[in-house]
C-alpha cells in the first residue's frame, strides 16, 4: 500500500515537473507586448488608486516615486 | 510488455524528460553551424570566407537590439569588405521586423529565422546576442545583451585583435 502511494505520489510530481518549461529568450516577444504591461492603462490604474484610498484606507504604494523624507 | 517494465519505462521517460534538457548552445570555441541548411527568409551574405562575421540574434520588441543597430552599422561602414554584419531576426511575425527595418534602417544584411530552427540551435542567452567569428567561422567572442558604449568599444577591440 505505501510502495503505490509513494508511486503515485512520484509519479504525479514527475507529470507536473513534466508540464513545467523556461520560455526561451527568442519567444517573448508576447510578454514583451506594451499589453502585458501592468501600468498599460494609466485611467485604470487611477481608478484603482482611488478606490484603495477611498475604500481600503490605504494611498501610495503602487510607484516608486519619494521616499517619505518630505523634499518636495 | 508486462505492467512492471511499462511501469518502470514510464518513469525512466518522465525522469529523462524532467532533469535531463539538452543544451547544445553555441560557445566560445564552436563553429557557427551552416546556414544555408536552415532556411532563412532573406539574402545570406555571399562570401564570407577569411572574413570576420559578427552574427547578432536580435528581435523587434527588444529594445536594447534598436541600440545596437547603429552601432553595427558604424562597425559594418568601418570595416567594409573585411567584416560581414549578419542580423538574424528571431520574430514570429514578418510584419514586425519590417516595422522595426523601417525605423531602424541599416545596410548591413539581415535574415529571419521564421521557423526558429537556427535560434534553437544556438540557444542565444539574451535578446540580443551577438557572435564575433573569426575567418575560419569559430566563434572568438560572445556578447550577452547590448551595453551601449562599453559594448561597441569591446566590438571594436575585438575586431581589431582579429584582424592583426
Amino acid at each position: 500500500m505505501k510502495y503505490k502511494l509513494f508511486f503515485m505520489l512520484a509519479s504525479a510530481l514527475l507529470i507536473i515537473g513534466n508540464g513545467c518549461t523556461n520560455v526561451k529568450p527568442w519567444q517573448r516577444g508576447t510578454l514583451a507586448d506594451y499589453t502585458m504591461r501592468a501600468d498599460r492603462d494609466p485611467l485604470g490604474q487611477a481608478q484603482m488608486q482611488h478606490i484603495w484610498f477611498s475604500r481600503e484606507e490605504a494611498n501610495g504604494g503602487a510607484g516608486v516615486g519619494g521616499g517619505g523624507c518630505g523634499c518636495n | 510488455m508486462n505492467t512492471s517494465l511499462l511501469k518502470k519505462f514510464t518513469v525512466a521517460t518522465l525522469l529523462a524528460g524532467t532533469f535531463f534538457t539538452a543544451s547544445a548552445a553555441l560557445k566560445v570555441g564552436d563553429t557557427l553551424p551552416d546556414l544555408a541548411s536552415f532556411k532563412l527568409e532573406g539574402q545570406l551574405p555571399n562570401s564570407v570566407k577569411g572574413k570576420i562575421v559578427v552574427v547578432d540574434f536580435w528581435a523587434s520588441w527588444c529594445l536594447p537590439c534598436a541600440k545596437s543597430f547603429p552601432v553595427l552599422d558604424e562597425i559594418q561602414k568601418k570595416y567594409g569588405d573585411r567584416l560581414v554584419v549578419l542580423a538574424v531576426n528571431v520574430d514570429e511575425k514578418k510584419s514586425k521586423m519590417d516595422g522595426f527595418l523601417t525605423k531602424h534602417p541599416v545596410s548591413f544584411a539581415v535574415v529571419r529565422d521564421a521557423e526558429q530552427k537556427l535560434v534553437a540551435v544556438v540557444e542565444p542567452a539574451t535578446m540580443p546576442t551577438s557572435f564575433i567569428l573569426d575567418g575560419a567561422g569559430r566563434v572568438r567572442f560572445l556578447h550577452n545583451g547590448f551595453h551601449g558604449e562599453d559594448t561597441r568599444k569591446e566590438y571594436i577591440s575585438e575586431i581589431e585583435s582579429l584582424l592583426k
